[in-house]
């Protein structure tokens, strides 16, 4: 279990890491969007971002993200719009949040169901 | 900020070592809460299940949110700040599921909204020597209108039967309710799928699922 020392984190360095942009464009992004990298670190980037990158050649969510980042769910989010901004990643959304929160239809829920039960 | 063990992490993440990495076509995350009170066993339950090691992070509110505007609170700093665990299990080539243990503190409700919608559905894992424990939950999760099914976590012999926790907590005869044993991958398991059936159900018909118990 990593226990972020969160808590102890002052909202100074929250600022800096996000040059003091409040939540506006996080909506972007749900908790369980899966971030994949669409190219490699540069030089000169902000070491967030390139932690990011690094983490996300494979697909990764930005709750994990900002669990091993160590940094609250908004604030990954706030860099995560950055780095789609600019072409570095892309996001591949939960479908169901797509559907405005309702539940999916029966065929995913079959889906689910059945893949539980073959655990 | 621990940077060292912040860089073992992400070495961990990048290596894949301990953490196994998503598949490549992982495309849709799913996520379901387990919400209970301090103690009940959220994170043995996600653990149990969960393909990797459980994580945590936290949600930090220091802006006006909460659906406030008003300037003035900014300058108040109302600071909400919420931890909470999660594990996943990849269903199949697309779908991922994430597992919340969600606290059932009173602050979390807030937040539920900005972390949680979308949620398929929660599991409500209940102490019975604690059942006072969970009306607040229960009662937030109808509020938003989140499906659940209530499972009963035995570490010890339970003295009342099932339907006496029902009338206790005051369920719906339709809510299913269920035994389990967090500690044990099998019993969580059972407990997920009883909550997938009941999902399944409401959206075939529209109405109750069959009970599970």
């Amino acid at each position: 279990m990593i226990r972020g020392p969160l808590d102890k984190e002052g909202p100074d360095r929250l600022y800096t890491v996000t040059g003091g942009r409040s939540r506006a464009d996080e909506s972007r992004f749900d908790m369980v969007t899966l971030i994949v990298s669409e190219s490699d670190p540069t030089p000169g980037m902000q070491s967030e971002h390139v932690k990011i990158l690094r983490m996300c050649r494979r697909p990764l969510s930005v709750v994990e993200i900002s669990s091993y980042l160590e940094l609250p769910v908004s604030v990954v989010k706030i860099l995560l719009c950055d780095l789609l901004d600019t072409g570095r990643i892309t996001a591949r959304h939960p479908q169901v949040a797509r559907l405005g929160g309702r539940l999916p239809g029966p065929e995913t829920l079959k889906k689910v169901l059945v893949a539980l039960q073959n655990l | 900020m621990h940077s060292r063990i912040s860089e073992r992490t992400v070495s961990t993440v990048l290596h894949g070592t301990e953490q196994s990495p998503l598949r490549e076509s992982a495309s849709n995350g799913l996520k379901i809460a387990i919400v209970g009170g301090f103690g009940v066993g959220k994170t043995t339950m996600v653990k149990s299940v969960s393909e990797i090691r459980p994580l945590s992070t936290e949600e930090t509110m220091t802006q006006a949110g909460v659906g406030i505007d008003d300037s003035s609170f900014v300058r108040n700093k109302t600071t909400t700040t919420v931890a909470f665990d999660f594990g996943r299990i990849s269903l199949d080539e697309q779908m991922v599921l994430y597992l919340f243990g969600a606290p059932g503190q009173e602050r979390f409700w807030f937040l539920w909204d900005r972390l949680f919608s979308g949620t398929l559905g929660a599991v409500v894992l209940v102490d019975t020597n604690r059942l006072s424990d969970s009306w607040y939950a229960l009662d937030r999760l109808e509020h938003h209108g989140t499906p659940f099914i209530v499972a009963r976590n035995n570490f010890t012999e339970p003295r009342h039967t099932l339907e006496e926790v029902r009338e206790s907590l005051d369920l719906p005869p339709d809510v299913p309710m269920i035994d389990c044993d967090a500690r044990k991958r099998d019993s969580s398991k059972a407990v997920l799928v009883a909550l997938a059936r009941y999902l399944y159900s409401l959206s075939t018909n529209g109405a109750a699922g069959e009970s599970t118990a």
